[in-house]
């Protein structure tokens, strides 16, 4: 039977399990945390007031209530929010029935893997130091579980958690490092897996998304140049490729799978990279314009768009080469060009009119493409975060009336143009620049480099890359977000590029960020094997070995610190040993101590009787003195002054 | 049997337990005073939590190999640090701890027996939670906390059945401090003694003695009775020291009082009792002693084989108690 432990403990394991639980707030409804609350404070009024514990039928209903309002409100138990969802409340129901010393047990415990599932929700570096000041208070309640009156002070409970947790550290490390990663997953993600409130392109783009995206400084992704960067005006960052268009929405248009990728000539001016792509739930890769390989696990499309083979939900490492000068697909001909052409039956008359007109006067496509591009040029078109919202026929009113809008309308707009006069145009959704981080060696691009351009065909050259906010803004493609917009838009802090201080330090603590992601993050099978075979441990055998070997050393000089910590203290009896070593001797030289004499006398008398010892003795006696009634560090000087008396 | 084997089988924990301890208390020895408890006598096992959380870790170890999540994989290696690092502790809790007897309280037969323990920590390192128990892994009220360079004395509950000496049982100094993952102890067999004194039982040490029931005044010899008058009778007086005469003329009862008893020296005669049953006869002189001493009087202890004279006092009883406690009759 277990005894049940103290009532002292429960506010602490109360507190410290609110504290685990607390940042679950960010993912899940509001009211799991909540429930976890008033559990809480029940059981609190349980100890402090006298009320009742609820009793089995209630429990019971409870439980089910739970599980139903988790199946209500995720429409499934399956998926990792649901599962934390599931674990704060089993953790809140089970505080109902604490008393023993084993539930108590099991509660601490579900404080450790509850820590567990926030890491399926963030991994930054914040919470690597949450992961140990948990650790240290969880611990901290077990010590004080497991001391029966609960009598331990807050200070001593919290210090064995803390010494206990550091000990831990050398071994965690030495496991992180060496332990034999497999490659996941082992049973299948549930389909939520991954971080939350991901920023990104979506797969369509309607006016306004891309607006939107731009006002965040969050890290698409990272890239790693092998030789030189190419520059800004050629970083175009390819992703979604969109063909259809019902009057506000593009869409991809056809799902591509059984096709070949697009065909690509004259490819050259070729430059290698490596990719950290931020998660985003989508499948879409992102390449500079125009990728000539295909990572693995990815797939290349007919629009030589990189598509992963399976949602992205965890930041992805790919390396991928790119052409900077290239023809993609000499001809179009059969439904993809009808497709390339196609526009809603009506609405947006006037940019058809419009289009019409320029068809007839020009004979080039060329021509028309610079007509158009000249419009946006000369005409008062403004490039701007805030345009106003547009109505049914969005084209028509963006071209003819209010002028305003930012990269996707002006995308969006362009196209249209251009299959109402007869020229195969396409949408393509992307990033568009990127920043050198100075720190890292490496160039991050934002949320706010989202950007919208578009592809039209021509005769001889293929698909060619249009951007049309570069002839309203060429400072959006030049020099970036910031410089191209007029002051007052909503540009995020970064993207304004002022070289202050402030963004010196973001910068910096980017470049943290991307080590730790690259080092930490991402340190699975290839990268252990990498670090390992570098530093000598080739394969599978030399790794366990190591491993072994590292975690029975420092489990030794831990065994070897408490040993020496645990012996006795009794450097008083250690003097006297010295003290009588010293006597015997100096009776067999005929100088024993007569018993009414205390060590101070029978030095003086024993130094009077042999002078030539006098200096030694008064050193041995002072040593002693010494130890035996101030100060017992001067042991060693004991020692010392009973080894110079032996000496002949 | 079949259970039994069966039993292990469904228990291999239990079943190496038993080995285990057969080993190791064949290598206990009865030792007296402070012992000290050395390392390579220490044993540690998990207990049943300890189990949990190494399931529970190895749940997050394939829980961070499916989700390839990195931190996921820190918790799980930090908490089987903890596990290892909170065994040196468990059992470093008890290295070098010195368990001395410290004597113990004689108790009558049929009572708990405490055995005092002197728990001695010499080192600079404060020990908690050092449980002393008689079975292993039980959880037992005895459990001390023994700052640095401290003694504290904690007990042992033994029950008595008989009377006569208690050797101290051999236990277990026992821990599970800090975490309760793991349970470490060491036997102790410290070479200490109890009483236990018979229970007393029997009739109370009546008021007027006679030599017939094995309690007589020192005066009681026959033939110098000095009779000194009457009194009234009180329940409990023995019949035969009613005054026949005297009540048969007066209508009321009275009873004979003899000068020699006001001296208050009696003598308990362990072979004047007519019980058959020495451990009865035992018991009896138990409850006299007992009464004896409580009513102030002097009294003497002769047994077969020693004579204790007379005396008073709660000493003198406790000698008394202890003679009788260890009174090993010789068998005809």
């Amino acid at each position: 039977m277990m005894p049940p432990v103290s009532q002292r403990c429960l506010p602490r394991l109360l507190v410290v399990l609110a504290i685990v639980i607390l940042p679950h707030a960010r993912n899940l409804p509001l009211w799991i945390p909540a429930f976890a609350l008033g559990m809480m404070l029940w059981r609190l009024g349980v100890a402090r007031r006298g009320w009742r514990m609820p009793g089995m039928l209630i429990r019971g209903g409870l439980a089910a209530m739970a599980f139903a309002a988790v199946l209500a409100t995720f429409g499934s138990i399956n998926g990792q929010t649901p599962g934390a969802a599931l674990l704060v409340l089993m953790a809140a129901l089970k505080l109902t029935e604490t008393r023993t010393l084993r539930d108590y047990t099991i509660l601490a415990f579900l404080g450790y893997f509850l820590l567990g599932t926030h890491f399926l929700f963030d991994q930054s570096i914040p919470m690597i130091l949450f992961l140990l000041v948990c650790g240290v208070l969880i611990t901290a309640v077990l010590v004080d579980i497991n001391h029966p009156d609960g009598s331990l002070s807050t200070r001593t409970s919290l210090r064995t958690g803390a010494i206990l947790i550091a000990q831990a550290l050398p071994l965690m490390l030495v496991l992180f490092v060496l332990f034999p990663r497999i490659p996941g997953p082992l049973w299948g993600l549930p389909s939520d897996s991954g971080a939350n409130a991901v920023t990104g392109l979506g797969e369509n783009m309607s006016p306004g998304d891309i607006s939107q995206l731009s006002r965040s400084d969050e890290v698409a992704f990272r890239v790693r140049f092998d030789g030189p960067v190419p520059p800004r005006h050629q970083r175009y960052w390819r992703g979604p490729v969109l063909w259809t268009f019902d009057g506000r929405t593009w869409e991809p248009g056809f799902r591509s799978g059984s096709l070949q990728a697009g065909t690509l000539t004259d490819a050259e001016q070729t430059v290698r990279y490596e990719v950290t792509l931020e998660a985003h739930r989508h499948h879409w890769m992102l390449a500079l314009d125009m990728p000539v390989s295909t990572p693995p696990d990815a797939r290349m499309t007919p629009n030589r768009q990189l598509v992963a083979r399976k949602p992205i939900r965890e930041r992805m490492l790919y390396s991928v080469e790119s052409a900077l000068d290239y023809k993609l697909d000499p001809a179009l001909e059969g439904w993809p060009r009808r497709l390339a052409l196609r526009l809603p039956v009506e609405g947006n008359e006037r940019t058809r009119e419009l289009a019409a007109r320029w068809r007839n006067e020009e004979t080039d496509d060329r021509a028309l493409v610079d007509r158009a591009l000249r419009m946006f040029r000369e005409q008062p078109f403004v490039y701007t975060l805030r345009p106003p919202l547009l109505g049914e026929n969005s084209v028509d009113q963006f071209l003819f009336s209010t002028r305003r809008g930012f990269c996707e309308h002006y995308a969006s707009a362009f196209a249209v143009l251009m299959r109402a006069a007869g020229v195969p145009a396409r949408v393509v959704a992307g990033y568009q620049g990127g920043e050198m981080n100075d720190n890292g060696q490496y160039m991050i691009v934002r949320q706010s480099d989202a950007h919208a351009w578009a592809e039209v065909w021509l005769e001889g050259a293929g698909w060619t890359r249009i951007d049309p906010t570069a002839a309203v803004a060429p400072d959006r493609v030049e020099v970036g977000l910031g410089a191209a917009l007029p002051a007052g838009e909503p540009v995020p802090f970064l993207a304004r590029r002022t070289g202050s201080v402030i963004e010196a330090m973001r910068l910096r603590w980017d470049s943290i960020n991307a080590q730790w992601n690259y080092w930490v993050l991402a340190y699975g099978p290839e990268l252990q094997r990498s670090v390992l075979s570098r530093i000598g441990l080739p394969d599978w055998r030399s790794m366990i070995l190591a491993l072994t070997g590292l975690i029975t050393l420092i489990l030794a000089s831990l065994g070897a610190w408490l040993l020496w910590q645990s012996r006795s203290a009794a450097t008083v009896d250690d003097a006297r040993r010295i003290w009588n070593r010293a006597t015997r001797r100096l009776s067999r030289l005929g100088l024993a101590p007569l018993p009414h004499e205390g060590p101070r006398d029978y030095c003086e008398r024993a130094a009077r009787q042999s002078p030539d010892l006098a200096l030694r003795l008064r050193a041995l006696v002072d040593a002693y003195v010494a130890v035996r009634y101030a100060d017992s560090a001067e042991l060693d000087r004991l020692r010392e002054a009973e080894r110079n008396l032996r000496r002949r | 049997m079949a259970v039994s084997a069966l039993r292990g089988m469904l228990h291999p924990l239990r079943s190496i337990n038993a080995r285990i301890e057969r080993w190791v208390l064949a290598r206990v020895r009865r030792l007296p005073g402070p012992v000290a408890i050395r390392r390579q006598r220490i044993y540690i096992l998990p207990t049943r939590q300890g189990t949990v959380f190494a399931v529970m870790t190895f749940a997050l170890l394939l829980g961070s190999m499916n989700y390839s999540n990195s931190l996921g994989f820190a918790l799980t290696f930090l908490l089987a640090g903890l596990g290892l690092v909170t065994m040196h502790h468990t059992h470093g809790n008890l290295v070098n701890l010195q368990v001395a007897a410290r004597g113990s309280v004689p108790v009558f037969a049929g009572e708990t027996l405490r055995f005092s323990v002197g728990l001695i920590n010499p080192s600079r390192r404060d020990r908690h939670v050092i449980t002393l128990t008689l079975q292993q892994g039980d959880w037992g009220d005895h459990w001390a906390d023994v700052p640095a360079e401290s003694e504290v004395t904690t007990g042992l509950d033994v029950k008595t059945t008989r009377r006569g000496r208690v050797p101290a049982p051999r236990f277990a100094v026992s821990s599970r401090f800090p975490l309760g993952l793991f349970y470490a102890w060491t036997w102790i067999e410290l070479d200490q003694s109890g009483i236990a004194y018979p229970s007393p039982a029997g009739i109370t040490l009546p008021d007027a003695l006679d030599g017939d029931e094995g309690a007589e005044t020192m005066a009681s010899q026959p033939g110098s009775d000095d009779f000194a008058g009457v009194r009234d009778y009180h329940r409990g007086d023995s019949l035969s020291s009613i005054h026949w005469k005297v009540s048969a003329r007066s209508g009321e009862l009275v009873v004979k009082q003899f000068a020699q008893a006001r001296s208050n020296e009696i003598v308990l005669n362990f072979d004047r009792l007519t019980d058959p049953d020495p451990e009865r006869r035992l018991s009896q002189l138990a409850r006299w002693v007992l009464d004896a001493a409580e009513r102030g009087l002097s009294w003497s202890l002769v047994l077969p084989d020693q004579q204790i004279p007379a005396d008073t006092g709660a000493e003198h009883c406790a000698r008394c108690l202890t003679a009788l406690a260890l009174f090993a009759p010789t068998r005809t």
